[in-house]
């Protein structure tokens, strides 16, 4: 039996090891979850006067997809996310996050929008304050504005399948 | 910096512009030009601008920012890395600063967004016990491995030899 103790504790090691390097490091607990929403009032794209809050979504189930024009990995979900909203079995508002180069009305209406609202976070504030660390990050927010699950990275039919529409359907979405 | 356009470059070489097309030595010697330009692009562009404005604070700023992880470029400090998103959050430090916060006011700012994952110490609550006592535990293991060693050794009973053995021993020894 005692000449195994060091073959066991190496399996053990081992273990841990290939749980980690299996897991995605952009994965990062998000603090957020449970949590209401962060309040803010943003100018929305395409529009002078019109401004958005998360307030404007009470008692919906929405989801707030942080995206850029300049970011690539949103473009991959971008079929995705027109094909959720055609279906309009989901609410999609897409904050445009640090668009300096003022690219995103062009760009939605060259590629399709599917979102309801594209607030502007020109500043970058906003997304910090939800906690993003990059683009595209998407949060799925209650009816009563409480943050109930966040995804990072972009949304392929497989995540939205595993992670997105059992969540929605516990929602009641 | 001022970037000179790329033209008087190709100028100044034109006759290794066929060796460069098949990537002869020239080709490498380019590559590691263009290469070394961009290192220095980055040296340029990416520090935390030194600013001047107010030492005091940028000093606190760095001493902060070293002990925070950059969410980006997860290895890198806050203070060394050149993702966006850092020198946002520097700015971001550095304006709460001037606004008169107090380093914890600043941390709790911080962690409320991105967690504890920022913080490269992590503090000392349920979740992270077996964080910092593991080596502790480690440690304890090892003394105990040690301990119960030492003990087995001890148990040991020096070997008996009577005078025949040294006897025979000797004369072993005497041989040679």
């Amino acid at each position: 039996m005692k000449r195994w103790i060091p073959l066991i504790l190496f399996a053990v090691l081992v273990g841990f090891f290939a749980k980690g390097l299996f897991l995605n490091p952009r994965e990062v607990p998000s603090p957020f979850i449970g949590k209401p929403a962060p309040a803010f009032s943003l100018p929305v794209v395409g529009s002078t006067e019109q401004t958005f809050s998360p307030d404007d979504m009470k008692g919906k189930v929405w989801l707030l997809n942080v995206w850029a024009p300049w970011c690539v990995s949103c473009r991959q979900e971008h079929p995705l996310l027109m094909s959720l909203a055609k279906e309009r079995s989901v609410t999609i508002v897409g904050l445009n996050w640090k668009d300096r180069d003022r690219e995103a009305a062009q760009l939605l209406a060259q590629h399709g929008n599917p979102y309801v609202a594209v607030p502007d976070d020109l500043s970058g504030k906003t997304g910090i304050d939800y906690g993003v660390t990059g683009t595209p990050e998407t949060y799925v927010i209650d009816r009563e504005g409480v943050i109930r699950m966040k995804h990072v990275g972009p949304i392929t039919p497989e995540v939205w399948a595993k992670k997105f529409e059992p969540k929605l359907k516990e929602l009641g979405a | 910096m001022r970037f000179q356009p790329m033209k008087p470059v190709s100028r100044i070489h034109p006759r290794k512009r066929t060796s460069d097309a098949r990537g002869g030595p020239g080709c490498f010697k380019q590559a590691l030009a263009s290469l070394l330009l961009v290192l220095s692009l980055g040296v340029h562009a990416g520090e935390a601008q030194p600013n001047a404005e107010d030492p005091v604070i940028e000093q606190r700023l760095v001493k902060m920012a070293e002990d925070l992880r950059c969410l980006v470029c997860q290895n890198e400090s806050l203070a060394g890395s050149h993702a966006e998103l850092a020198a946002d959050l520097r700015r971001e430090i550095r304006e709460q600063m001037k606004a008169g916060k107090s380093d914890k006011e600043i941390i709790a700012y911080l962690t409320e967004r991105y967690g504890d994952f920022v913080l490269y110490r992590p503090p000392f609550k349920p979740v992270t016990y077996l964080l910092w006592l593991g080596p502790l535990l480690f440690l304890g293991m090892g003394a105990g491995i040690w301990y119960l060693t030492l003990r087995k050794r001890r148990a040991v009973k020096a070997p008996t030899v009577d005078e025949k053995q040294l006897a025979a021993a000797a004369q072993l020894l005497n041989e040679k």
